[in-house]
C-alpha cells in the first residue's frame, strides 16, 4: 500500500463516477434492453398459499391474438433450483421453477404466457384457467410446529427443516447455575420484504448458429448465476452461457439467488427461437423475491451481581418459508449464531436453531442476513439486564466489553474477532450525543409527562464470509474468494475487471480510487468493468459487505503483480537493478538519481512494443489476482438514538440519531457515509415500519406499497455520523466493509430507545415493528396494569 | 402499468362529458387519475372506457362567488394548497405528496369518496355545497348529504361533479385539520377538520368532520353539541371528546383496529378543536 502521507485518492471524498449516469437516466437496466423479435413473458401465479393443482386449461389463453405460447410445469422440464449450504439431516427440498402438482405458497408460478407485447401477455395470463383444490395452510412459525399443523412438505414431518446448534451446552448450563441473575426475553424478528428499487428482470437470447445463450439478469453475482444454471439447473455448458448483470438497481440480498423466472425465459428463448423478456411488476416482487428475517427467539442471559455476563442461551425458530432456498439454511445458522457474543466477553454461549417450513414466500439473505438478528438478541438482552440490575445501559456494556488489547479474540461461538476498540466507539458516541445531559433532560421532561427515550446499540458485524477452506468444512458448496484482472493498455490507461458486482455500492469509483492510487494514474484513466461473465474472467459477486475487503483485496493482488512487472521493465530501461527503482506519482526513478526516470505510460507502451524487454519476459502488462481471506472482517460501532413517544397516538418520533462506525480503513468517506445512511434507514424501517404480514389463511396482506411501509425521508431524522478507524489486520487494504452496519445497529438502537421512553409505565419489551397502534396498545395495557 | 385495453375519450366541455357518459354508461370519468389509474394498474378496476374531464377549462380554478368561493372540480390539490381557501388550503397540504398534489383534483377525490381521503372531513366541517351537472341539468348537494358509504356518494349515474361551493369565513372564524396518515399509503387512518366561530368568548358554531375512521366521513354531533356556546379550553374539549366515538361504528383493518381509531378520533378531535379555537379567538 502507498503511504498515508502521499495518498491522493485513497481516503478522498470523491463524488461517485457512476452517479451522473444514474441521475440523468442514462443507466442501462435489464428492462431497458430491446432485441429484435423480442417477446414478453407473464407469469401465472397461485393465489393460494397451499393447494393441489387439479388441472390447468391454457386453450383460451393460447387462442388469444398475439399470444405466442403458453406452458405449464408439465411442459417445462427444468431441474430444482439449487441450495448452496446443506445442513446435516436437513429435510425438504428446493423448488422447481414452475410448480407441477402442488403449490406451497401464494405467488408460486404455475404457468407462463408469452405474447408479442406485455399488455397481451398480462391479458392472456388472466385467461389461464387453473383449478385448485385448496389445502389448509400455515404461515406462523410457532403454529407450524404445533402438532396437527398443516404439513408443507411430506418429507419434512412437523414442518421441521433442520435442527442445528452451536456452542457448549454443558458449560452454558453451568454458567446459568452460578448466576446471580437471569434475564429472559422472547423476541420476534419480523418478516421483511426487500423491495430493491428495480424489480427483478430477465432477458434471454439463444443463438442457434453457435448454440449459445445470453442471459441479462438482475443479479448480484452473475458468475455464480452462470455456474448454478449450467451445472445444476439447466445443463447448459458453462462456456455456452453468458450472463450479464448490467446496471442493477439495488439487491439487499434478494438478487443473490437464481430464481425460476430467469431459467424459464432461458428455456423459452430456445424453445421459441426468439428473445424473451420478463420484468416483475411490483406486486410480483412482493410475492416472489426472497424475503428476510422472521425469527422467534427465546433468549436468556446469565449475569453475576455486578452485571458481568456469565452465559447466554438462545433458542430460535427460523422461518424458511415454503422451500429450501439458495442460502436460507446458512443465514439463520452460520451467519447468525457466531455473532451472538456481540462486543462482549461471554464465557459460555449455546444456541439452538430450528428451521421451520411455512406456506410463505421463501426467506433468504436480506441486508445483514443473520447478523442483525444476532445483534438484536444480545443488544435487547443487555438493555433489559441493565434495567433489571438498576444499571445504566452504557455502564453494563462497558463492564462487559472485550478489551482493546484482547484481539484477536476467540468467542465461544466459533468467530475469531480480528480487531476492535469497542469502548472507544461507545465513548465517542456518548460524547457526540452528550449522553449525560440527555439523561438529565429526559428526567426533567418525564416530570412534565413526556415520554422521551434514549437507546444505545453496540453492534458487531462479520463481513466477507471466509476462508474458503473453513466454509467448505462447514458444508458450503462454494469458495468465497474474489478475483480481479488489471489490464494496463499501451497508453498507460487501465481497465479493471472485478468479480464483485455493483448494484448501488459505488465500485466504479472506490475500486478506481485504489487503482489510481497504486499506479499513480488519474481517476479518469481507470475504468472498472463488472457484471459480464464474458468480460470478467471469474467472480463470486457482492453480498455480505464483501466487495471492498475481498474484491478490493483481489484488485490489490493483481496490482502488485502489474507493478512488479512494470518495475522490472523500468529497471531494464533505466539500466538499474529493480530493487533500486522508486515508484511515486506515476514515475519510476533510480534511487538517488532522480533525473534518471521514466513515466508510467512509457513503461506501459514499452511492455507492448516489446522492443526492449528484459531477457525472457513476456510482452504485455496485465495480471489477474485471486484473494481468499484468512478470516471474516469484524466491523463494529455504537449508535445512540433519542425518541419521543406520543401517548395519545403511539407515534414514535426520532429526535436524534448518532452513529459511530468503525469499519477499518476508508477508501471514500462519501461512499462510506452513504452506506451508513442507507443502512440506518433500513434498520429504522425494521424497527418502526416494515412488516410482511399474512392473514389467518396464510395470504399475504402487506403485498403492496399501500400497506407495506418502506422508510421514507419524512420518517427519518438527520443522521449525525462519525467514524473511528481500527484497521483490519489481515487484508491488504485494512478495510472491513460498511454495507450492512447501519441496518444491524439501528433496529435495536431504536427499540431500546422506545422501551426506555416507556419504562415509567413498566414496559419491559415490545416487538418490532413498533407501529403506532402497537405502541398505543402497549401503553393502554400498561396503564390498565398500573391502575 | 398493464391494464386491459379500454376506450379513451377526452371531453372538452361539461356538456360533452355528459353526452359521452350517455353513450358509454359503463365508462369512468378520469380526473387527475391518482385513484383510478392505480386501481386499473392492479386490475382492481377494468372500465371499458375512460372519459377524461381533466382538461375542461370551465372545471378549473377558484373564484369568488356570492360572498364565498367556488372551486372548480378539476382544480388540483396543489392549486388549493397555495390558495386563500379557508381550511381547504391546509387540508390540501396533507394530501399525499407534491407529485400527486400536482395532478390530483378535489372533484376527483370527492367523487371517488375513498374512506381515507382528506377533503371529505373539510367539506363537512365547512358546510360546503357540491354541484353536479347531468342530463337533467344542474343540482346542488349539501356536503352533509353527499357521502353515503364506502366509495359511495349522492352523485347519480350520468352526473359530473362540477364545483364545490365554500363559504367565506371571516373575522371570528377559526379552523384546523389534524391528520394521522397511514405510514405507507399516506391516506388518513383518521383525519379531523374543525371549524369554529368565536363570539363573545364562546363558540357560536362548532362544526367537525371526521374522515378515515368510518366507511364514510361523518360529523360527530355529540362533540359539536357539547361545545356550542362554550369557551373551548383544554378541559372542556377533553371532556367533550371523551368517549364520543364508538368503536362499534368505526373501521378496523390489519393496521389499525376500531378501538385505536376511536382513540385517534378523540386525540385528533381535541387537537383540531383547540387549534381552531385559538385561531378563531386569537
Amino acid at each position: 500500500m502507498a503511504q498515508a502521507t502521499e495518498r491522493r485518492y485513497i481516503g478522498a471524498a470523491i463524488k461517485r463516477k457512476e452517479d451522473p449516469r444514474f441521475i440523468t437516466g442514462r443507466g442501462t437496466y435489464v428492462d431497458d434492453l430491446a432485441l429484435t423479435g423480442m417477446v414478453y413473458a407473464a407469469m401465472v401465479r397461485s393465489p393460494y398459499p397451499h393447494a393441489r393443482i387439479k388441472s390447468i386449461n391454457v386453450e383460451k389463453a393460447k387462442a388469444m391474438p398475439g399470444v405466442v405460447a403458453v406452458y405449464t410445469g408439465k411442459d417445462i422440464q427444468i431441474n430444482l433450483l439449487p441450495l448452496a449450504w446443506p445442513l446435516p439431516g436437513q429435510k425438504g427440498s428446493p423448488r422447481l421453477p414452475l410448480a407441477r402438482d402442488k403449490v406451497v405458497h401464494a405467488g408460486e408460478i404455475v404457468a407462463v404466457v408469452v405474447a408479442e407485447d406485455r399488455y397481451l401477455a398480462e391479458d392472456a395470463a388472466e385467461q389461464v384457467e387453473v383449478e385448485y383444490e385448496e389445502l389448509p395452510s400455515v404461515a406462523d412459525i410457532r403454529k407450524a410446529i404445533e402438532p396437527g399443523a398443516p404439513t408443507v412438505h411430506d418429507d419434512a414431518p412437523g414442518n421441521v427443516a433442520f435442527e442445528w446448534s452451536l456452542g457448549d451446552q454443558a458449560a452454558t448450563d453451568e454458567a446459568f447455575q452460578r448466576a446471580d441473575r437471569v434475564v429472559r426475553l422472547e423476541l420476534v424478528n419480523q418478516r421483511l420484504v426487500p423491495n430493491a428499487i428495480e424489480p427483478r428482470a430477465a432477458l434471454a437470447q439463444y443463438d442457434p448458429g453457435r448454440d449459445e445463450y445470453t442471459l441479462w439478469v438482475t443479479s448480484q453475482n452473475p458468475h455464480v448465476e452462470r455456474l448454478l444454471i449450467s451445472a445444476f439447473i439447466m445443463g447448459i455448458p458453462e462456456h455456452k452461457l453468458r450472463v450479464i448483470a448490467p446496471d442493477v438497481g439495488g439487491g439487499f440480498g434478494s438478487k443473490i439467488p437464481t430464481y425460476g423466472e430467469e431459467c424459464i425465459v432461458l428455456w423459452l428463448s430456445r424453445q421459441l427461437g426468439r428473445p424473451v423478456k420478463w420484468t416483475a411488476k411490483r406486486s410480483e416482487s412482493f410475492l416472489s423475491d426472497a424475503h428476510g428475517r422472521d425469527h422467534y427467539t427465546e433468549a436468556e442471559l446469565a449475569l453475576d451481581k455486578d452485571g458481568r455476563v456469565l452465559g447466554l442461551r438462545v433458542k430460535t425458530l427460523a422461518n424458511m418459508g415454503a422451500y429450501i432456498n439458495l442460502f436460507n439454511t446458512a443465514v439463520p445458522t452460520f451467519l447468525y449464531a457466531p455473532l451472538l457474543s456481540g462486543q462482549y466477553r461471554i464465557p459460555a454461549i449455546y444456541c439452538h436453531v430450528t428451521g421451520v417450513f411455512t406456506n410463505t414466500v421463501p426467506i433468504d439473505a436480506l441486508r445483514g442476513a443473520g447478523r442483525p438478528e444476532a445483534c438484536y438478541v444480545i443488544e435487547r438482552l443487555m438493555d433489559v439486564a441493565a434495567r433489571e440490575l438498576g444499571m445504566d445501559p452504557a455502564e453494563i456494556r462497558r463492564r462487559n466489553f472485550i478489551p482493546a488489547d484482547a484481539f484477536p479474540y476467540q468467542t465461544p461461538v466459533a468467530s475469531v474477532y480480528d480487531s476492535g476498540n469497542y469502548e472507544g466507539a461507545l465513548e465517542k458516541a456518548l460524547a457526540a450525543a452528550d449522553y449525560q445531559r440527555l439523561r438529565q433532560e429526559q428526567e426533567e421532561l418525564r416530570k412534565q409527562g413526556r415520554y422521551i427515550g434514549i437507546g444505545i446499540a453496540c453492534y458487531i458485524e462479520a463481513c466477507g464470509v471466509a476462508p474458503s477452506k473453513l466454509v467448505g468444512q462447514l458444508g458450503a458448496q462454494a469458495g468465497l474468494w474474489e478475483s480481479a484482472l488489471v489490464r494496463v493498455h499501451p497508453t498507460g490507461r487501465v481497465t479493471v475487471f472485478t468479480g464483485s458486482h455493483s448494484h448501488g455500492q459505488g465500485h466504479e469509483t472506490t475500486f478506481a480510487q485504489i487503482v489510481a492510487e497504486e499506479l499513480g494514474v488519474s481517476l479518469d484513466d481507470v475504468e472498472v468493468v463488472h457484471g459480464d461473465t464474458e468480460a470478467v474472467p471469474m467472480g463470486m459477486g457482492t453480498y455480505g459487505s464483501r466487495s471492498l475487503a475481498v474484491g478490493g483485496s483481489a484488485i490489490v493482488v493483481a496490482l502488485n503483480k502489474v507493478k512488479d512487472k512494470a518495475r522490472r521493465i523500468a529497471a531494464h530501461l533505466l539500466e538499474a537493478a529493480p530493487e533500486d527503482i522508486e515508484f511515486r506519482d506515476g514515475r519510476f526513478s533510480v534511487r538517488g538519481v532522480p533525473d534518471r526516470s521514466i513515466e508510467w505510460p512509457m513503461v506501459a507502451l514499452q511492455a507492448y512494443l516489446a522492443h526492449n524487454l528484459p531477457e525472457g519476459m513476456e510482452p504485455g502488462l496485465e495480471a489477474s489476482g485471486f484473494y481468499d481471506p484468512v478470516n471474516f472482517t469484524f466491523p463494529f460501532g455504537t449508535h445512540v438514538s433519542v425518541v419521543e413517544v406520543d401517548p395519545d397516538t403511539g407515534q414514535v418520533k426520532i429526535l436524534r440519531y448518532v452513529a459511530v462506525d468503525d469499519a477499518g480503513n476508508i477508501i471514500n468517506p462519501l461512499v462510506f457515509d452513504g452506506q451508513v445512511h442507507g443502512g440506518i434507514a433500513h434498520g429504522i424501517g425494521q424497527a418502526l415500519l416494515e412488516w410482511g404480514q399474512f392473514d389467518e389463511d396464510g395470504r399475504p396482506i402487506t403485498a403492496s406499497f399501500m400497506e407495506y411501509t418502506m422508510p421514507r425521508a419524512s420518517h427519518l431524522p438527520s443522521f449525525e455520523t462519525q467514524v473511528q478507524v481500527t484497521p483490519c489486520p489481515h487484508n491488504p487494504l485494512g478495510a472491513k466493509g460498511i454495507g450492512e452496519a447501519g441496518t444491524i445497529a439501528a433496529s435495536p438502537c431504536i427499540v431500546n430507545a422506545v422501551v426506555d421512553a416507556l419504562a415509567p409505565l413498566g414496559i419491559r419489551h415490545l416487538d418490532m415493528p413498533l407501529t403506532p397502534p402497537r405502541v398505543w396498545r402497549a401503553i393502554q395495557e400498561a396503564r390498565a396494569r398500573q391502575g | 402499468m398493464y391494464p386491459p385495453s379500454f376506450r379513451y375519450y377526452r371531453a372538452s366541455s361539461v356538456a360533452e362529458a355528459i353526452s359521452l357518459l350517455q353513450r358509454e354508461p359503463e365508462a369512468r370519468l378520469l380526473a387527475g387519475g391518482h385513484s383510478l389509474i392505480p386501481a386499473m394498474k392492479l386490475r382492481l378496476a377494468s372500465p371499458p372506457a375512460l372519459i377524461d374531464i381533466g382538461r375542461i377549462p370551465e372545471l378549473r380554478g377558484i373564484r369568488r362567488q356570492d360572498g364565498g368561493w367556488a372551486v372548480g372540480a378539476m382544480t388540483t390539490h396543489r392549486e388549493i394548497e397555495f390558495s386563500e381557501l379557508p381550511l381547504l388550503a391546509e387540508v390540501a397540504a396533507h394530501v399525499a405528496d407534491p407529485p400527486v398534489r400536482n395532478r390530483g383534483t378535489i372533484g376527483g377525490s370527492l367523487a371517488h369518496a375513498d374512506p381515507g381521503a382528506d377533503y371529505p372531513a373539510a367539506v363537512l366541517a365547512l358546510g360546503a355545497t357540491i354541484v353536479a351537472a347531468g342530463p337533467r341539468g344542474q343540482r346542488s348537494i349539501p356536503a352533509d348529504q353527499f357521502f353515503q358509504g364506502l366509495f359511495a356518494t349522492a352523485l347519480e349515474q350520468g352526473e359530473v361533479l362540477t364545483e364545490i361551493q365554500v363559504p367565506a369565513l371571516g373575522q371570528g372564524w377559526g379552523w384546523a385539520y389534524e391528520k394521522f396518515p397511514h405510514p405507507a399509503s399516506g391516506y388518513a387512518v383518521v383525519g379531523v377538520a374543525a371549524v369554529v366561530q368565536a363570539e363573545g368568548g364562546v363558540a357560536r358554531q362548532v362544526r367537525v368532520g371526521v374522515t378515515g375512521a368510518a366507511a364514510s366521513a361523518f360529523r360527530p354531533q355529540r362533540v359539536e353539541g357539547a361545545l356550542a356556546g362554550k369557551a373551548l379550553d383544554e378541559a372542556t374539549v377533553r371532556a367533550a371528546v371523551e368517549g364520543a366515538f364508538d368503536p362499534g361504528q368505526l373501521l378496523s383493518d390489519p393496521f389499525a383496529s376500531a378501538d385505536y381509531r376511536a382513540a385517534l378520533c378523540q386525540a385528533l378531535c381535541r387537537r383540531a378543536l383547540l387549534r381552531a379555537w385559538q385561531r378563531a379567538a386569537g
